[in-house]
């Protein structure tokens, strides 16, 4: 057998013939299905040339989390997960990234020319924005993941949309939070800030101040456009490698305080416990293979390239291992796009599949050297007994696939 | 990697001490009036300083709860929908035809005026997120009444107890210590020795 990770150079030209034989077997009825349906293009004239659509054979869509309808009887949203088994490379389209509420909250529909932003509080000089004073300003990119505490894999996930759907990555672009601050001037024995949305239940998170002076932006670009709704439009706090909840929405209002507020959004997923608060801010480093992930199907035994996300809320990943047999043995994988600190990575990993059952994994290390732990090894550190493990916080152990004799891939936590 | 991390704390120390508080660069924006911000900051924090002026009690809660909650919550703080418990019982509730809850669910076990830190938090979620679809209708002393009769209901205070802005922020709320607040530091893991 040769290094499984290592496909030989035979296998591929092996493959490449028969592919070419294949194709001029079936090459005049593949020629005719590639003339385009020009009639059916003609009548989408707004969405060919206006707003681009996407092919009408691709039907990867969000979908909310089970047990509770979004929109529910209220006609609030409360949490929808991304398609992960369908994604490459590191961005979530716009239109598929996740998002999630509190408790349920309606999407606002705010006018971009009436929104404002306040800061105040513990500040020299308060000051309100308009969105369009806030472009004057210096700005900066950047790749960053949000992530909600709640995404944690359960037995009866089936799909990595179920188990991990509530993470996604984009380009966000926007004005350092630090640079507003100065502006405002932070007073002596300011300690937290606590940020507002505009929805209609307002929501706000406390922030520690020397988060909030690091990396945090005032964000009103997603991906090259306005913030979508669903993501906060008008104007988006982002608080890298912090959990969902902090990424404030339709950002409103900044309030400089000397204590954490403990506010409603606050206080529900704080404990009394100092290690499992600990482990609720920053995501932990994390990773999932999305292909092959449950309810994927492979053809038969051969090459199979294995790709995932990794991820850290700590900065950038430096390395993801991958095994194939159930954490026995691990082998590096290649990170296939730029690390950049606090955003998804993509990986890749060459597998020769032999056709055997096995358990497929993967396994991120930050460049803190923090390595993403198994549920056993979490399970240890609570003292759990094996059959009742709670992972505490963000849940960033690691994520079994099974792949059966037939192919057929299932959560391995089931 | 160590030496680094000491001139980024070192760093991030002359940060906060002389940078924060310089004159503003670019001018941009405009200072918001008195009013603007009074309006504006609906934030009420542990103190209750920012509690404006006002009282309510239970039995005047009650009489508002009826017509403005009720209908969503449940005449006991208990429906088979979305809306949270907001009051406890001491005889379990039926389970069947009550849709499923997400952790951390709101049940008998954690309703607002047993499981928030500061009665202050239960005024500012109403007076900020209440009633569903008409939010930021209540008067402030609505918003004490009703805080009122949901802490009286939960056995926090007593039904005669007066709640406004001096006695609220000093109810003595049962889970105050439920809630511990972590440290962040750039550039490090977040839990020693956490595998
Ligand atoms: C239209 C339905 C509706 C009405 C009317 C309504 N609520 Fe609510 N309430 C909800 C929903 C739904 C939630 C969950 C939060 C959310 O999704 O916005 C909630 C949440 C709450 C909470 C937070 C409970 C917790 O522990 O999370 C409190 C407190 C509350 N309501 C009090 C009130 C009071 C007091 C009134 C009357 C002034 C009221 N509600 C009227 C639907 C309603």
């Amino acid at each position: 057998m040769s290094n499984p990770s290592k496909p030989n150079r035979r296998g591929f030209l092996k493959g490449g013939t028969a592919l070419a034989g294949l194709a001029a077997a079936g090459g005049a009825k593949e020629a005719a299905a590639q003339a385009t349906n020009q009639s059916a293009a003609a009548k989408k004239t707004e969405e060919v040339i206006g707003y681009g659509e996407r092919s009408r054979f691709i039907t990867s869509k969000r979908y909310p989390v089970a047990g509770r309808h979004s929109p529910d009887e209220f006609g609030l949203m409360f949490h929808v997960l991304t398609p992960l088994q369908d994604s490459v490379g590191i961005i979530t389209p716009s239109s598929l990234h996740y998002f999630a509420t509190h408790r349920g909250s309606f999407i606002p529909d705010i006018d971009p020319k009436e929104h404002r932003l306040m800061i105040h509080g513990m500040v020299d000089r308060p000051l309100i924005f308009s969105v369009d004073e806030l472009k004057r300003l210096p700005y900066v990119t950047r790749v960053h993941f949000i992530e909600c505490l709640g995404n944690r894999a359960r037995a009866a996930d089936a799909t990595v949309q179920d188990t991990h759907g509530l993470t996604s990555c984009a380009e966000w672009t926007g004005v350092p939070l630090s640079l507003l601050l100065k502006e405002a001037g932070v007073q002596q024995g300011a300690a937290w800030i606590v940020a507002e949305g505009a929805e209609e239940v307002k929501g706000s998170s406390s922030i520690p101040i020397n988060k909030a002076m690091d990396d945090c932006m005032v964000c009103y670009a997603m991906n090259g456009e306005p913030i979508r709704p669903q993501q906060g439009f008008p104007l988006r706090l982002m608080v890298p490698g912090f959990e969902g909840i902090y990424q404030i929405k339709y950002l409103r209002r900044i309030k400089v305080v000397d204590r954490h507020y403990l506010t409603y959004d606050d206080y529900g997923h704080i404990t009394a416990d100092p290690k499992a608060a600990a482990l609720t801010n920053q995501i932990g480093p994390k990773s999932v293979i999305t292909y092959p992930s449950g309810g994927h199907k492979l053809q038969g035994p051969g090459f199979y390239e294995i790709s995932g996300l990794a991820w850290s809320g700590a900065g950038a990943v430096r390395g993801v291992d991958v095994s194939v047999n159930g954490g026995r043995s691990w082998q590096a994988a290649e990170l296939r796009t730029p690390a950049y600190p606090m955003a998804h990575t993509r990986f890749g990993f060459h597998w020769q599949w032999d056709g055997q059952p096995c358990t497929l994994m993967s396994r991120c290390t930050d460049e803190l050297g923090s390595v993403q732990p198994s549920r056993q090894e979490v399970g240890k550190y609570w003292n759990d007994p094996p059959e009742r493990i709670r992972v505490r916080g963000n849940d960033n152990t690691i994520q079994p696939w099974k792949v059966g004799a037939d192919g057929g891939v299932t959560n391995g936590l089931a | 990697m160590a030496l680094r991390k000491l001139i980024l704390g070192a760093a991030a120390f002359c940060f906060c001490q002389i940078v924060w508080a310089q004159s503003p660069a670019y001018g941009v924006g405009r200072k918001p009036t008195a009013e603007e911000i009074k309006a504006w900051d609906i934030s009420i924090g542990p103190t209750g300083k920012e509690l404006p002026a006002g009282h309510g009690t239970a039995k005047e809660g009650a009489a508002i709860y009826k017509v403005k909650c009720a209908g969503c919550h449940g005449a006991d703080g208990y429906s088979k929908n979305h809306a949270p418990t907001l009051i406890q019982s001491k005889i379990p509730r039926p389970k069947e035809g009550v849709v499923h809850c997400l952790e951390p669910c709101v049940d008998d076990n954690n309703t607002m005026a047993v499981h928030s830190p500061y009665a202050n938090v239960i005024w500012d979620y109403i007076n900020r997120g209440m009633p569903l679809g008409r939010e930021g209708s209540l008067k402030p002393d609505e918003v004490y009444s009703l805080t009122a009769f949901l802490l009286f209901r939960n056995n926090v205070i007593t039904e005669a107890e007066l709640m406004s802005e001096t006695t609220l922020p000093a109810v003595k709320m049962p889970n105050v210590n439920g809630f511990a607040v972590a440290e962040w530091k750039h550039g490090t893991p977040r839990l020693q020795r956490y595998p």
